[in-house]
């Protein structure tokens, strides 16, 4: 299973989760798990996705989630799971 | 699983506190290029360093993206040229020839430094060895890339004081050679003692003799991130400041280890060895001096600057070590002048000299590095300052290094800017009193006693 965390950081806006949901589910991506807080008055959410069965290539769905971030006014980013693995857990 | 603090956390590292990996070098082995004719010997170093790194920088790119970390530099280290080209190569112009090859096969493949045009002569220096250091200086002025890096001395051998000698005269030259450019030349000239073969930071990069056919090292770097840790503990004990520094370097080399895995994977190239490094940039924020600063002197320079750098260095590599499965390369905290803005600083406010960075380099990963000089320099203190990094070295066991840069018609109070990750530095006072009986004598320092430590 290739995992990766998507992170959504910005000013809240409604429908921030559901644009980014539907992305994920158009390009049949599995959400593992969803979290997320308010630390400074920005908005920070993370999701754990299943990119297994994804339809399109990590770097296109990297792009086109950063472009959908950037016409909500929020900074979208996918990055592969294993950094933060590695770096928080021994 | 993964929390949304920790996801937080790395992603503030990598945003706002600089965190990168600093370098993957790919070192190749060329030994099998040699050949009695110098044009053979040239297209077959062509086609290896093209076929071998041809995606290199491309995987690097990709790596990058895919796990959302900076990856500088791809850069490629090759065995010592002295020791391919001693078949074909007759004067310093056959040298010369293979330095634009090289040149070339690093613009072809795209990385932004080849390191290797080296010759190692801590005993002695053969016929070769000293027709490559003569083509140093037109070397540099001809080819754009290719950095150049030249071992004088070793704890085992002593130091070569003849190589010293004509180190000093070479460095000059370069300078002379490229003095359009504020001898910029010099600043990809390195001359080491006891320098590791599996090195992925240029200047000083060579791809040595005991090592595989081709073979991936990583630097790591995040001097930022350390020095945010330690402003959250501005009056922390010397236990939990330690503690801190290890920390935050096991979780900076993870990223490296990491990183080189997966570059070894995806180029199907061995995995050598993590550099355990803080490796300063000009980018405001990203500098070793900074957390000499967050330890507590006022200006790096001032009393205690050797001691709180003596414990930032083996607290990176604490951390560092049990976070990478092979450790090697130059590991430690760097303390370039002209890449680090907060050592400008201090040069600038008047706290740190030449004699200081000298003590500083007892303790420290490398040595004098990127220091603008006067350019009316004698050859000989040049010299001079070479023999006393060296027999720092060689009587510690440690890796030193000079690369100074005798800027051509520039003196104290002028600045000298190189650009891009060289950064600028003001030009510093040397001592002025002479070394030319010392350096003048010939012959070997010999090996030191490995007895009676005191």
């Amino acid at each position: 299973m290739t995992r990766a965390i998507i992170t959504v950081v910005g000013k809240d806006t409604v429908g921030i989760i559901a644009k980014v949901c539907t992305y994920l589910a158009d390009n049949q991506i599995n959400i593992l798990d969803i979290s997320q807080t308010i630390v400074q008055e920005y908005f920070n959410m993370m999701m754990i996705v299943d990119l297994t069965k994804s339809v399109k290539a990590f770097n296109q769905l990297s792009d086109e989630l950063a472009t959908l971030g950037e016409d909500t006014g929020v900074q979208v980013k996918c990055q592969l799971e294993d950094i933060f693995d590695k770096m928080h857990r021994i | 699983m993964i929390n949304l603090q920790e996801v937080i956390e790395t992603n503030k590292m990598i945003e706002q506190e600089n965190l990168d990996v600093r370098t993957i070098t790919m070192g190749i082995n060329l030994l099998d290029c040699a050949d009695k004719d110098l044009s053979v010997t040239c297209e077959k170093i062509y086609t290896k360093i093209t076929t071998l790194a041809r995606d290199l920088v491309k995987t690097g790119e990709e790596i990058s993206k895919e796990f959302g970390i900076p990856i500088v530099n791809k850069r490629i280290s090759i065995t010592p040229i002295s020791l391919v080209g001693s078949a074909c190569c007759c004067t310093p112009g056959d040298y010369v020839q293979i330095a634009m090859t090289l040149d070339k096969a690093a613009k072809e493949v795209g990385v932004n430094f080849l390191g290797g045009y080296s010759a190692i002569v801590s005993k002695g220096m053969t016929k070769s060895d000293e027709l490559l250091i003569r083509s140093i200086p037109m070397a540099m002025a001809r080819t754009e890339r290719i950095c150049s890096s030249i071992n004088v001395g070793s704890t085992k051998t002593g130091i070569n004081m003849d190589a010293v000698r004509l180190m000093g005269d070479i460095i000059k030259q370069t300078a002379e050679e490229t003095k359009d450019v504020d001898s910029l030349g010099c600043a990809k000239l390195v001359v080491l003692c006891n320098a590791p073969d599996d090195n992925p930071f240029m200047a000083g990069a060579f791809h040595g003799v005991s090592e595989a056919d081709a073979i991936i090292n990583v630097g790591v770097s995040g001097p930022g991130v350390v020095k945010y840790a330690l402003e959250q503990i501005p009056d922390a004990n010397f236990e939990l400041l330690c503690e801190t520094i290890k920390r935050t370097a096991f979780k900076i080399t993870r990223v490296g280890q990491l990183v080189a895995q997966e570059a070894s994977r995806r180029l199907g190239v061995p995995f050598g060895i993590i550099d355990l490094s803080l490796a300063p940039t000009p980018a405001i924020g990203d500098s070793v001096a900074d957390i000499l600063k967050c330890i507590g002197v006022e200006h790096p320079g001032a009393p205690g600057t050797t001691a709180a750098l003596a414990l930032l260095n083996d607290q990176v590599k604490k951390g560092g070590v049990m976070a990478s499965s092979y450790v090697g390369g130059l590991s430690g905290a760097f303390i370039p002048v002209s890449e680090d803005q907060g050592m400008i600083d201090a040069v600038e406010a008047g706290a740190l000299t030449i004699e200081k960075l000298e003590a500083m380099t007892c303790v420290c990963s490398v040595g004098l590095d990127m220091i603008a000089i006067p350019g009316d320099t004698p050859a000989t203190t040049i010299a001079g300052i070479i023999a006393d990094e060296s027999a720092i070295g060689m009587v510690n066991q440690k890796t030193t290094a000079v690369r100074i840069i005798p800027v051509v018609g520039k003196t104290v109070g002028d600045t000298v800017e190189f650009g891009g990750l060289l950064g600028y530095a003001p030009i510093m006072p040397v001592n002025t009193f002479s070394s030319q009986r010392f350096v003048d004598r010939g012959g070997r320092i010999p090996a030191p006693i490995h007895s009676f430590k005191n």
